[in-house]
């Protein structure tokens, strides 16, 4: 009975000492060591996942400011010379490259974005009643989600051919003479969106369908018994409630949209294709440091590149927080 | 009246049965019809893609390019015949499997305690700092592991891909781990506690038990995401460390494609991932909506 007492009161503050060491037996060297280990294993859990992930980032983005302060090129290890501030005075000069990276990035992440969401949207809206067939519809929405993408974008690749592309035979039949989709300079950017949206609409449904299941009936069912139609429903009442989960959505899928590289790199090969038609921060990045050796500029695009996603995610944060008040 | 009693009742039954039919007032019938036409519409356009990657990948290069032959074609096993024994993809399919399958496995044993941690004790800022790793991209991180591992001699080696791979797993395993432990009662454990467990004894003996199905979530879409990474393994794996999708741009030369063997090796690396997904649906579906509907 007396271990069953001091069991519980250990139990209601299992931090202090001495938690868990069973009073029956006296305390060998084993058993001070398990005292130890329950009494730490907060940090004991935690503390090698962290440290693991910490000194893979860290150190490397320690590296990359350094970097980014030094003319670093050629091989990282060849001797590079500080030279300040100068690299990124060059990088938000450059109007050639840099900035249109920046737009292409943010358009690229907005314009897929947009669309995502708003087709997730209505296809979550589709699939929230079961219905017959509902077993199919979800292996279809699977599929493209867990495809590896450079396979996908090589699949698009071959869609999109000028020449044998299977898009341009659909155009053809009604009438339509062949685009050049991937290969043209305005076209590029707006088929490898197109892409970006069949593969990760998906995941945007399946977020908010699972939010539309865990919402209440009830403010709906009350609407409808004021008479309030389907569209008046959705704007008024759905979607408000919705709005945190498509906040998580945006945030989620935005954080991956910013930094997309594989079908960019499958589609269009490095530096994005001949006139950098898709060429974004990311993949300016890895060519000016895996194909031209600039690792000071390719440093100083990444700092920057990084505090524009910590910018984009504070703002999805606060407003998350305001609209969850 | 009547109607209120109807859409009430299946209100009640909506919650408690597992496929409730729900209200069919007639206004609904268009509507029917459209979802109808929209469902089709959305499955189409998910599916056609991969169908026609499929196609292609059972045709000759030839009939590739005779658009007469779009559908109607003698199918050959030539593409995945090359893909198979020429290029050697066997042991790129055992690269991907291995490299996913350890870096898997190590994520699982530092992410798992961590994510209980984390979650029982409430260190929302530790969290961050792990799930920070899924904010930053990647190119920052390579250039200097490229130069660390290069010292090392460890470029072209499977650690180093494993790593880089566990990088990715490790933010992931956390994050669904950790919803998944705030879901589950705390009575349970602290009842074991007042049995004589440790708290020690009472996560491995009775939380993780009752984990499995979420550590079987957060692994198969570990599994599935290491698969498909492709940047990390194209700087940092070797000859003889290479992944699956890098090997695919064997088939992209400057000058021209080999179609059919492209789309026969895309096959190859999308088929077995796509088998798993939809042998473990449910964990998938519940790993990717993991937290995103707390609020």
């Amino acid at each position: 009975m007396s271990v069953l007492n001091t069991s519980r009161g250990e139990t209601a503050r299992d931090t202090a000492p001495g938690a868990g060491r069973s009073p029956a037996r006296t305390p060998g060297p084993r058993e001070n060591f398990s005292a130890w280990a329950n009494r730490h294993r907060k940090w004991l859990f935690a503390a090698p996942a962290m440290i693991f992930v910490g000194v893979l980032i860290v150190f490397p983005l320690a590296w990359t400011l350094y970097l980014s302060l030094t003319d670093s090129q050629g091989s990282v290890r060849a001797a590079s010379q500080f030279v300040g501030l100068e690299n990124y005075l060059t990088v938000l000069s450059d109007v050639e490259r840099f900035w249109p990276a920046v737009g292409r990035t943010l358009s690229f992440t907005g314009v897929a974005l947009a669309c995502e969401v708003v087709l997730g949207m209505g296809i979550a809206l589709l699939l929230w009643r079961p219905f017959r067939g509902e077993k199919w519809v979800r292996v279809a929405i699977l599929l493209p989600l867990v495809a590896t993408p450079v396979a996908v974008g090589m699949m698009w690749r071959l869609i999109f051919d000028p020449n044998i592309g299977f898009v341009n035979q659909l155009l053809g039949m009604i009438g339509i003479p062949p685009q050049p989709w991937l290969s043209g300079q305005d076209t590029a950017l707006g088929t490898t969106i197109f892409m970006d949206i069949w593969q990760w609409t998906p995941m945007v449904v399946l977020i908010l369908l699972a939010g539309l299941t865990s919402l209440s009936e009830e403010p709906d069912e009350a609407a409808r018994m004021d008479g309030a139609n389907a569209f008046q429903r959705f704007f008024f009442i759905t979607l408000p409630l919705m709005m945190p989960t498509v906040i998580v959505a945006v945030l989620l899928r935005g954080i991956d949209a910013l930094k997309t590289f594989d079908i960019l790199y499958a589609t269009k090969g490095k530096g994005g294709g001949s006139f950098h038609e898709v060429e974004t921060l990311n993949v300016y990045a890895y060519g000016l440091s895996f194909d031209y050796n600039q690792y000071g500029l390719s440093s100083a695009v990444l700092i920057l590149f990084f505090m524009i996603i910590i910018g984009t995610m504070w703002l999805l944060t606060m407003r998350k927080k305001a609209v969850s008040k | 009246m009547t109607v209120l009693n109807q859409t009430t009742d299946n209100t009640t039954a909506a919650r408690t049965a597992p496929a409730p039919r729900r209200r069919k007032p007639l206004a609904t019938r268009a509507y029917k019809v459209f979802r109808v036409v929209a469902l089709v519409a959305v499955v189409l356009f998910l599916i056609a893609p991969l169908f026609w990657m499929l196609l292609a990948s059972f045709k000759t290069n030839v009939d590739i390019y005779d658009t007469a032959k779009s559908f109607v074609f003698t199918p050959t096993g030539e593409n995945y015949a090359n893909v198979l024994q020429r290029n050697n993809y066997f042991v790129f399919i055992f690269n991907s499997f291995w490299v996913a399958f350890v870096s898997t496995a190590l994520s699982l044993v530092l992410g798992v305690p961590a994510a209980y941690a984390m979650s029982r004790f409430t260190m929302h800022r530790s969290a961050l700092v792990v799930l920070m790793a899924r904010v930053i991209p990647g190119v920052s991180l390579l250039v200097p592991w490229y130069y660390v591992f290069s010292n090392l001699k460890m470029v072209g080696g499977f650690e180093v891909l494993i790593l880089s791979h566990m990088f990715v797993a490790l933010p992931l395993i956390v994050y669904i781990m950790m919803s998944y432990f705030d879901s589950l009662p705390l009575e349970l454990e602290e009842s074991a506690q007042v049995d004589g467990l440790t708290p020690i004894g009472a996560f491995r003996r009775i939380t993780l038990p009752l984990s499995v199905s979420g550590i079987a979530t957060a692994g198969i879409l570990s599994f599935i995401f290491s698969w498909n990474n492709f940047m990390f393994a194209l700087v940092l794996s070797g000859s003889k460390t290479k992944t699956l999708p890098v090997a695919i741009f064997d088939f992209v030369s400057y000058a021209s494609i080999d179609w059919g063997g492209l789309m026969a090796a895309a096959t190859v690396v999308t088929i077995p991932i796509m088998i798993i997904a939809l042998f473990t649906q449910k964990y998938i579906v519940s790993g990717l909506t993991a937290g995103a509907t707390k609020g």
